[in-house]
């Protein structure tokens, strides 16, 4: 037994060096394969490099009389690295020191080298897209706006008009990103004058979904109406039209849900629809479990020719209410707003640059119908039906400088006698305001504007005049139609 | 009368989605859709979003745009930032995965040729500067051929099933276009070295290439409209340094270079600056043949 293991171990003891030998030897055989094959290629490369070379001399010489223009070897399809950089990647690495390869992007076109650019190795490359809206404001009344009323109406918390004299009104930080290849995200916060802090907007919304289809979840404004999706600071006027403030309490947002189609039509033709929480005016305590308002929307819109274009829409909400407070009353029930957006541009040739209209009205009506209950007294049934409109115009007669025109109304249904003299009583008053506007912008990102309204929103007639700019800094995205 | 019914609603599907539909291009200036019509041939279907009539960096962003980009399958765009202030808004709206940012139906011209003006600060104080360089490669057609090959590729790259007519069509343009700019550069031999005004900077690209030597812009900075006062100094300097003649891109206010052009004395010209610019730029070959025609008319008075 035990010499049977010596003599195993001997014979492979013999078997393995010749073993190993012969793999020795088929190793070699493919070294020396492999070293043939890359002589070879060198000897290819090297050719391909002379070619180069060469031609790039013919087009050197060719350009110093000619001057055509030098072939950019074509970069693969999605990378955005500078020329200089694929054409490096193009040669391929040589063993020996490499020949001088020229810059011939730099020679061809008589230009200094431009230097690559690096790319970024700091870890605030991902950092997403910071900007800031700040905004000044004056006002001068003739009698004090700070309490101002909407006859007739029981208004939200931001339906007001700015304090006389100095305020800053709302200051805003946006932070915009993708956050992968397929979802993006946007957080808005804007800052009262009183220093709070509110969430205007934080929401994702998918890129890659396809079939014309977007989703969008988080807190947002509404795609309902026309001005309503735009931030304040995109509007037209330094205020928004009346039946803004009367039924959406300037715009509506809310914690929720939308779906936007956009239809495969030559036409811009676009449906969408979402479903929010409930929390905010005209909706209120989040009804039907946390689901208390939903809306539907369509927008079309095309080229009437090369100067003129028009947008149109139709918008839809249902809200609850649940304990809405203005003042010491108190709302239950359900308001279902309709609306009509219609907008017209003009610039000459399409090229708004120099000068540029646009027109835009929008007609609402609604209907609030459940329980009224005034410093806890009865509750009183309501059933009241309010329509209220706009129509403004702006105009760019040179560049920098504009004007606009702004008349909008606002009218209720007569209550019934138990809630004559309430907040929901206009007193056969109709809701009026006209306003002038006078913009000078000292660029895309910087304006100022000149504001004076009559308003007969409220009993009390009132004359405003409102000094404002705006400006944005940081990246910012482009404007909506 | 089923079979018909079936018949009729196969036809109606193949009308709704034909099989061999053309690439669908969406090219945000003209130069760019002549240049896809130039190698796509017909193989492609172009729809150009704006005129030689319209600042492309200043474009509302319209509803029909949205329309047209939904069903895209590529754009092609000058890029360095020229569109940012509409594209991005058009591309968010469409929601058309096939031409999002880094997809490659999202096709940037000024990627494939090195850039002029690199900023070393990116402040808006400086006014509008585009952090990858000056955009307006277009003034230089020498700066065409790169962008021709690369888009060529591209084509390729989406429609290989007509990959070979794109390289066919490449060829032949190559060969037209390179024989028009050795003509065009030797026409435009007399302009070398001459003195110029320009309204908005431009013109860099067609500076170099030509030899012509801008004395000053009519913006004090970019995209900056001129007061009153700026064109004064300019007026000044131009005692100092004459210029032969100013230009300015046909779709600008005329008033500036017109004001300048009185006072100083010298011609304005209103160059196409793009196809359909003037009547004269119907396509890429006439573009550049016109503009020189306009400044060596401009040179003799």
């Amino acid at each position: 037994m035990h010499h049977k293991l010596i003599a195993a171990a001997l014979c492979a003891g013999l078997v393995l060096p010749a073993a190993a030998r012969a793999d020795e030897a088929s190793d070699l055989a493919a070294m020396r394969a492999e070293m043939k094959q890359m002589q070879k290629d060198y000897i290819a490369r090297m050719a391909a490099m002379e070619k180069r070379l060469s031609k790039t001399e013919a087009e050197l010489k060719a350009a110093k009389q000619g001057g055509t223009a030098k072939p950019v070897a074509a970069a693969t399809p999605g990378t955005t690295k500078p020329p200089q950089q694929s054409l490096a990647q193009a040669a391929p690495p040589p063993p020996s020191p490499p020949p001088p390869i020229p810059d011939q992007s730099a020679a061809m076109m008589d230009l200094p080298p431009s230097p690559p650019s690096a790319p970024p190795t700091s870890n605030n490359s991902f950092n997403p897209g910071i900007a800031a809206v700040l905004n000044g404001m004056y006002m001068a009344a003739a009698h004090d706006t700070s309490n101002s009323r909407i006859a007739g109406i029981a208004m939200g918390d931001e339906a007001g008009l700015p304090p006389r004299g100095f305020s800053i009104g709302e200051s805003e930080i946006s932070l915009a990103a993708n956050i992968d290849p397929f979802l993006s995200g946007f957080l808005d916060i804007s800052f009262q004058d009183d220093n709070s802090p509110t969430v205007e907007e934080a929401y994702i919304q998918t890129k890659d979904l396809g079939g014309g289809f977007t989703l969008k979840g988080g807190r947002f404004l509404s795609g309902i109406g026309y001005i309503n999706e735009r931030h304040a600071h995109d509007w037209l006027f330094s205020d928004a039209p009346l039946p803004y403030r009367a039924f959406l309490n300037n715009q509506y947002g809310d914690d929720g849900l939308q779906v936007r189609w956009l239809a495969p039509t030559d036409q811009f033709l676009e449906f969408g629809a979402e479903i929010f929480r409930g929390d905010a005016y005209p909706a209120a305590g989040a009804r039907n479990t946390g689901m208390g308002t939903y809306t539907a929307f369509v927008h079309t819109g095309n080229d009437i020719n090369d100067s003129s274009s028009w947008l149109a829409a139709a918008s839809y909400l249902h809200s609850d209410a649940m304990g809405r407070e203005y003042n010491d009353s108190l709302f239950n029930g359900r308001t279902d707003l309709g609306i009509l957006s219609a907008v017209y541009k003009w610039a000459p040739g399409g090229n708004p640059t120099v000068r540029n209209l646009s027109l835009t009205t929008e007609i609402f009506y609604d209907q609030q119908s459940g329980r009224y209950e005034v410093s806890d007294g009865p509750l009183l049934p309501v059933n009241q039906s309010r329509w209220g409109g706009y129509v403004q115009g702006d105009y760019q007669f040179m560049p920098q400088w504009s004007f606009g025109l702004r008349y909008a109304m606002l009218g209720t249904d007569k209550v019934p006698l138990a809630l004559t003299g309430t907040d929901l009583d206009d007193f056969g008053h109709t809701g009026n305001a006209e306003t002038a506007l006078l913009e000078f912008d000292t660029s895309e990102f910087g304006r100022f504007r000149a504001q004076y309204t009559h308003d007969e929103a409220g009993l009390k007639p009132n004359d405003e005049i409102l000094f404002q700019f705006t400006v944005i800094y940081g990246p910012h995205g482009a404007h909506r139609y | 009368m089923k079979k018909f019914i079936l018949c009729a609603a196969v036809a109606a599907l193949g009308m709704a989605s034909p099989a061999y539909a053309n690439l669908s291009v969406f090219a945000c200036e003209p130069e760019w859709g002549a240049l896809s019509s130039e190698i796509g041939g017909d193989k492609v279907s172009v729809y150009t979003a704006t005129t030689g009539q319209q600042d492309p960096h200043q474009i509302q962003a319209r509803p029909s745009l949205i329309a047209k980009a939904r069903s895209a399958d590529i754009t092609v765009c000058d890029g360095a930032e020229l569109e940012i202030g509409w594209l991005p808004m058009i591309l968010q709206q469409a929601n058309n995965p096939k031409i999002q940012p880094q997809a490659p139906g999202q096709f940037d011209a000024t990627t494939f040729v090195p850039l002029l003006e690199q900023p070393l600060a990116y402040d808006r104080a400086l006014g509008d500067i585009h952090a990858a360089g000056n955009p307006h490669i277009q003034t230089d057609p020498r700066m065409i051929l790169p962008v021709a090959k690369a888009l060529a590729a591209r084509f390729a790259q989406i429609d290989p099933a007509n990959a070979a007519t794109y390289q066919a069509r490449l060829a032949d343009f190559d060969k037209r276009w390179t024989a028009a700019v050795a003509k065009w550069t030797a026409m435009a031999a007399p302009l070398k070295g001459t003195p110029i005004v320009v309204q908005h900077h431009a013109w860099i690209y067609m500076e170099r290439w030509l030899g012509l030597v801008e004395v000053a812009p009519l913006e004090p900075k970019p995209g900056v409209p001129p007061s009153s006062g700026y064109l004064a100094q300019v007026l000044a300097k131009l005692q100092a340094t004459p210029a032969k003649f100013s230009i300015r891109a046909a779709y600008e206010d005329d008033r500036p270079s017109t004001f300048v052009a009185e006072h100083a004395n010298i011609p304005a010209v209103a160059l196409p600056f793009t196809v359909g610019g003037t009547e004269q730029a119907k396509d890429l070959f006439s573009l550049y043949e016109s503009s020189i025609t306009l400044m060596l008319g401009a040179l003799k008075k």
